[in-house]
């Protein structure tokens, strides 16, 4: 039997949500281990890498687009551009390359 | 509250460009909802109460094989177990004595792109900070789902593709800086390029939901830097790839 969509919908909810909430159910104050604070140092950028590449090229319809917005965009955000002058500027990049790819 | 208000105000601008990012993934997502059986108004409903994209992919797949709920939450926990660690990294900014309100409220925030920007942003993670960015984000989020449901292929495909790129175009802003500024961040971020790019083609590991393969990635490399390029025990504001503005 098929349960019902929105029982299902709040499930699904509730369960992401505690995964969201787990490390802060459990932390009461800093962990001062070295490794450890080392390890959620290196985490996000980690995380947010492994996400970029090679999502981004297969994100475009065209690999050349996606690989020619990872470059520009690096480059950007290298010369000391903001979150959104990136953000917009790889998204004109694509645009503008898919007129000709 | 002026200061709560103005961080606000700031989370809500970041907010932004990832909500333009959101919008273009939730539309394949709506697309893919409708196969699955989802009206409109639940798939707009289920973005707006669970934003989570993998996850989201999943759980509606898994719909249409008359899953059972206790499957549905085995399957969460596995595909948004990342969450978790997000959540670690940003409890460790916060100091001892954080009310729990406050922990529960910024850790509710928790999305890939919304994590990023936090922990970039300089100081303690505040939930000012956080639901600026998700009243800014999920929306779009959830209205993308809905529009994909109804209308599906509608959008020009080039328009899709190229606000498919918004949100990656963050995530290069927010860990960029910091790699300039520190060689071991540097060398961290090209052997994720790398390792995340060998995974799509290793044998086991490519068979992996991506959310899984990125969890898996970074307690690897993230483990292996902490051990060669160990921090100076550091203070808890420390950390900031932008300024704020």
């Amino acid at each position: 039997m098929q349960i019902n969509a929105y029982l299902y919908i709040l499930v699904m909810a509730f369960a992401t949500w505690l995964m969201r909430v787990a490390a802060s159910l459990i932390m009461k104050k800093p962990v001062k281990n070295r490794f450890f604070q080392s390890f959620l140092y290196y985490v996000p950028y980690v995380t947010l890498a492994v996400m970029t590449f090679p999502a981004i090229v297969e994100a475009t319809q065209s690999p050349l687009a996606g690989a020619a917005a990872l470059i520009v965009c690096v480059c950007a955000a290298w010369f000391g551009q903001g979150l959104f002058t990136v953000a917009v500027l790889g998204c004109f990049t694509v645009l503008i390359l898919e007129l000709f790819l | 509250m002026e200061k709560g208000r103005d961080i606000f105000i700031q989370g809500y601008k970041h907010g932004i460009p990832i909500g333009l990012g959101y919008f273009a993934v939730a539309f394949s997502l709506g697309i893919a909802a409708r196969d699955y059986g989802f009206s409109a108004l639940q798939g707009f409903f289920a973005s707006l109460i669970t934003y989570a994209s993998a996850g989201q992919y999943m759980g509606f797949a898994l719909y249409a094989t008359n899953t059972t709920l206790a499957e549905l939450v085995l399957l969460m926990f596995i595909i948004n177990a990342r969450y978790i660690l997000m959540g670690f990294a940003l409890n460790q900014r916060m100091p001892e004595g954080t009310p729990l309100r406050t922990r529960l409220l910024v850790g509710s925030c928790i999305t890939d792109e919304i994590f990023g920007i936090t922990i970039a942003r300089p100081g303690v993670p505040t939930p000012y900070y956080t639901f600026g960015a998700l009243i800014a984000a999920v929306p779009m989020w959830a209205a993308g789902t809905a529009l994909g449901i109804i209308m599906g292929n509608v959008l020009p495909a080039r328009v899709v593709s190229a606000l498919s790129v918004a949100l990656f175009g963050m995530f290069i802003a927010v860990i960029i800086p910091p790699a300039r500024r520190d060689k071991a961040v540097l060398g961290a971020v090209a052997a994720s390029f790398a390792l995340s790019y060998a995974s799509v083609h290793l044998p086991w590991v490519s068979k992996l939901s991506p959310g899984n393969r990125t969890i898996l990635l970074t307690v690897i490399i993230a483990s292996v830097f902490a051990l060669l390029f160990p921090r100076e025990t550091e203070g808890i504001s420390e950390g900031g790839a932008f300024d704020a503005d």
